[in-house]
């Protein structure tokens, strides 16, 4: 047996997942700020983890990193590691963490519907499953993506006078409404917040084509109308979107399925497009992994474990504090 | 349906007035007779429809879904509809029926065959348009359009006043046909007789002291008493009298003694108040005659009723609208020279400057006044709540300290949010009581931080209500305090608001109940 606790601290090898504070040994999913941290001695994670982690934190923000390619394992002590694709972000990943009796996946944050951007989700049978549950609620069924941008740009086209200010978190979902927009044939100069500059180049570099993103400055503020801006959530609402006239505020996000939320944050095209998995993937992978437990590291709990001691699988919540991200605006 | 549940989606997603009176225009102009008369009576709430209960659509769902996992999914997302269009599949594809068609099927619809009717309705749809379906359907649409805006959007469309619309909007006929044919100019405006409808009533602005009056002179206004009754609006002529609420519901059956007895050429706009010879008893009066739908004669004798007039709108067949309110002052005081009792003028207060009306507004009768209106001599009678021209000017609100208790979820906008709250304050026994409820006065921001401070400092929960910790201190605002032995505090709050949240303040630093009540009781 393994022995991981409710912090996910493996006891036998002395190393977190995805911890909120500096230790000595991490495996980092992804590079999201609600898992990964700066300041931990030794890192494990993907190429891509690593590079994003230096993007933002700096060269330094780990004393050394060590990495491994998606199907690949390292071992540690009597414990083999492989990480897999979880198809949340770029180099977002599973972790299996493996002994000939005992196995467990950590799936990180994820989603299982084809992303052609990303290596696309696999499913990693095992005993023990410790699953996030961000959209863990049966209303959250998302259509495909592809919908919500056609409505998007339906609306662009009928209402050209207007600005689209999209909001979508800097790292991972802006690339991927940017990517989405350029697969619909939109070809039109994006226009980017400056806190994603960075990561867009990043995506770029790595055969992600992003087409021509140019910087949301106020010397092009002639340029904005029937134009796309995008920008993180917290944009929308502060002094910096106020310097653009005529905006309609779009907001990408699995949150934005409920209308009353979007409602209430502003938002006049909700795009229900999300990097985390809805109810029927989230408990078509419990079903698929054959887990006879679960551990819900984070989001809509009661349903989901509800939900699994009703089909016969033991569930625990863990209520991991500080990651339940993205309900902010 | 489609276009309809479209409109509807965009609807409650735009802040914006302009864009939503674009949207409505557009839909007025891409969409067919007789549709769009549904859908206008829909968005202004005409419609005749006897609508299906909430709890059909409940037990709908939970044919299909745990009832378990449909639970927790309503207390995420609050909103009924919402959930339900959420948590239904979209089985298979179909063609939705038109809006009138809709409406007719199943007005139509057997009750045996009203069930298959609406789950097939629901299986060939998206979740926006059972969304739409549903709210349509079980009433009150509550996506933040008044009635004013679809009417203003309708004036948009057929460049004209609206003002126009108004004045004939409650003697069209449903579905609208002449009305939208006037607009896109292909048939003459719809006639209507002045005594068959009610006419919309002029409405005043609270007064905000520095902005609204600083600038005023007093001498170009005319006070008078706010009296504490029902507005009615009085259509009279030689065929009858009818009685009008200032919604333009027709309440004359509640007060046949009253109708039976005007008798004149006349529209008249005044306050019902309990009482004789215009001696006014208090609202709790007349809430036992409003109670009574066909009151009989011994209870009409027991509680008699009468009506302060204080403005027309048409006297022996002229429209005095466009005249100003001292012209119609001068036809109603020639009126009133004779006894027309059960209908009285109400008295204006002389006064010279604002200061004097500031004084008079909170020592005036709390019984039976609410404070004072304010009103412009030159204001000619607009349908609506023009800009100023009418004010009214309420007593100065009071304010106590209370705990946080309980707290529930709201409704349309806010259905997602824990915006109703009970507040309390300690009694001699050190027990916490609860002295009122509260929904409104604070900012979207306030109330992310209550809703927040509500979901994680739960205690209990009671269905829909939770029970919070008692940390949290507010300042609430009410027009009058008032005792009651329905409540345990004993004391009920007049109009009770937040005024201030006190997110530092100690609950043991709150008045008790009987600091409270000495403060104002006495
Ligand atoms: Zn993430
Ligand atoms: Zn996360």
């Amino acid at each position: 047996m393994i022995s991981i606790d409710n912090k996910l601290y493996i006891r036998d090898i002395d190393t977190y997942i995805d911890p909120f504070f500096p230790v000595e040994r991490a495996i980092i999913t992804h590079g999201h700020a609600d898992h990964a941290k700066a300041g931990h001695k030794h890192v494990l994670c993907t190429p891509e983890t690593s590079e994003i982690m230096k993007i933002r934190y700096g060269e330094n923000c780990a004393r050394s990193f060590q990495t491994i390619k998606y199907g690949h394992s390292v071992k540690i002590g009597r414990i083999s590691v492989t990480l897999y694709p979880a198809a949340h972000i770029l180099g977002s990943a599973q972790v299996l963490l493996e002994t000939p009796k005992h196995r467990i996946v950590i799936t990180g944050d994820y989603k299982t519907i084809l992303d052609r951007h990303l290596d696309p989700f696999e499913v990693v049978p095992c005993d023990l499953l410790i699953t996030e549950a961000t959209f863990g609620l049966p209303i959250f069924k998302f259509n495909e993506p592809e919908m919500e941008i056609e409505r998007l740009l339906d609306n662009i086209s009928k209402h050209r006078e207007n600005t689209f200010l999209i909001g979508a978190y800097s790292l991972g979902k802006a690339q991927r409404i940017i990517w989405l927009l350029r697969e619909a044939g939109f070809s039109d100069d994006i226009f980017v917040h400056g806190s994603m500059d960075k990561l867009c180049d990043f995506y770029q570099s790595k055969g992600i084509r992003l087409g021509t993103l140019r910087k949301a400055t106020l010397d092009n503020k002639k340029d904005f109308k029937g134009k796309i801006i995008v920008a993180p959530p917290s944009a929308l609402k502060d002094r910096w979107s106020r310097r653009f006239e005529n905006i309609t505020r779009c907001y990408a996000s699995g949150w934005m399925q409920v209308k009353q939320r979007a409602k209430q944050s502003q938002i006049e095209i909700p795009l229900v497009i999300s990097d985390h998995s809805d109810w029927n993937e989230l408990t078509n992978t419990i079903k698929q992994t054959g887990a006879q437990k679960v551990w819900i590291t984070h989001g809509r709990e009661d349903a989901l474990k509800y939900w699994c001691e009703k089909n016969g699988v033991q569930a625990e919540p863990l209520s991991l504090q500080h990651r339940d991200e993205a309900n902010e605006l | 349906m489609k276009a309809f549940s479209n409109l509807l989606s965009d609807l409650i997603l735009t802040s914006s007035r302009n864009r939503k009176l674009s949207l409505l225009e557009q839909y007025f102009s891409s969409t067919p007779d007789p549709d769009r008369g549904y859908a206008l009576a829909a968005l202004t709430g005409s419609l005749n429809f006897k609508n299906i209960k909430a709890s059909f659509f409940k037990n709908l769902i939970k044919e299909k879904q745990d009832e378990h996992l449909f639970d927790l999914s309503y207390d995420y997302v609050g909103d009924l509809a919402e959930t339900i269009s959420l948590l239904w599949d979209q089985e298979k594809s179909g063609n939705m029926p038109r809006l009138s068609s809709l409406f007719e099927n199943l007005k139509k619809a057997k009750t045996d065959e009203l069930n298959n009717y609406i789950i097939n309705i629901l299986n060939i749809s998206t979740a926006d348009q059972r969304w739409a379906f549903i709210k349509l359907f079980t009433g009150g649409l509550r996506i933040g359009v008044s009635s004013r805006l679809v009417k203003q959007a309708l004036a948009n469309y057929g460049n004209v006043d609206l003002d126009e619309i108004e004045k004939i909007w409650h003697g069209l006929h449903f579905p609208y046909i002449n009305l939208f044919s006037w607009l896109e100019n292909k048939g003459s405006k719809p006639k209507i007789s002045i005594y068959d409808i009610f006419h919309p009533m002029m409405l005043a602005h609270p007064v905000v002291m520095e902005k609204d009056l600083a600038v005023a002179n007093p001498k170009d206004f005319v006070a008078e008493y706010k009296w504490d009754g029902i507005r009615v609006q009085i259509v009279s002529h030689s065929e009858g009298c009818r009685l009008y609420s200032r919604t333009g519901d027709e309440v004359s059956k509640s007060f046949p003694e009253i109708i039976k007895t005007i008798q004149g050429d006349f529209v008249l706009d005044g306050e019902l108040l309990a009482g004789i010879n215009n001696d006014p008893k208090t609202f709790n009066d007349l809430q036992q005659r409003l109670n009574k739908k066909a009151p009989s004669e011994k209870f009409i004798k027991k509680n008699p009723c009468f009506i302060k007039i204080y403005d027309v709108l048409f006297f022996n067949g002229d429209d005095l609208r466009d005249k100003t309110l001292l012209e119609r002052k001068k036809v109603l005081n020639s009126y009133f020279s004779t006894n027309r009792s059960p209908m009285f003028l109400s008295e204006t207060i002389d006064f010279k400057d604002w200061r004097f009306l500031d004084k008079i507004r909170d020592i005036s009768n709390k019984q039976i006044h609410e404070g004072v209106m304010i009103k412009s001599v030159s204001s000619p009678y607009i349908a609506g709540r023009p800009r100023g021209k009418w004010f009214k000017w309420k007593r100065n609100p009071k304010n106590v300290d209370a705990i946080i208790m309980y707290a529930q979820r709201g409704h349309g906008k806010r259905s997602s949010f824990y915006s109703d709250y009970t507040f309390g304050v300690f009694n001699k026994e050190k027990e916490l009581v609860p002295i009122g409820k509260a929904y409104s006065g604070f900012t979207d921001e306030e109330l992310n931080r209550l809703d927040k401070f509500v979901r994680t400092k739960t205690i209990n929960r009671f269905g829909p209500v939770r029970e919070v910790e008692k940390t949290l201190v507010v300042e609430i605002a009410f027009d009058e305090m008032s005792l009651s032995n329905r409540h345990k505090s004993g004391i009920a709050l007049r109009f009770p608001r937040f005024k201030r949240i006190r997110w530092d303040k100690p609950t043991n630093e709150v008045e008790t109940l009987e600091q409270i009540r000495k403060s104002f009781l006495d």
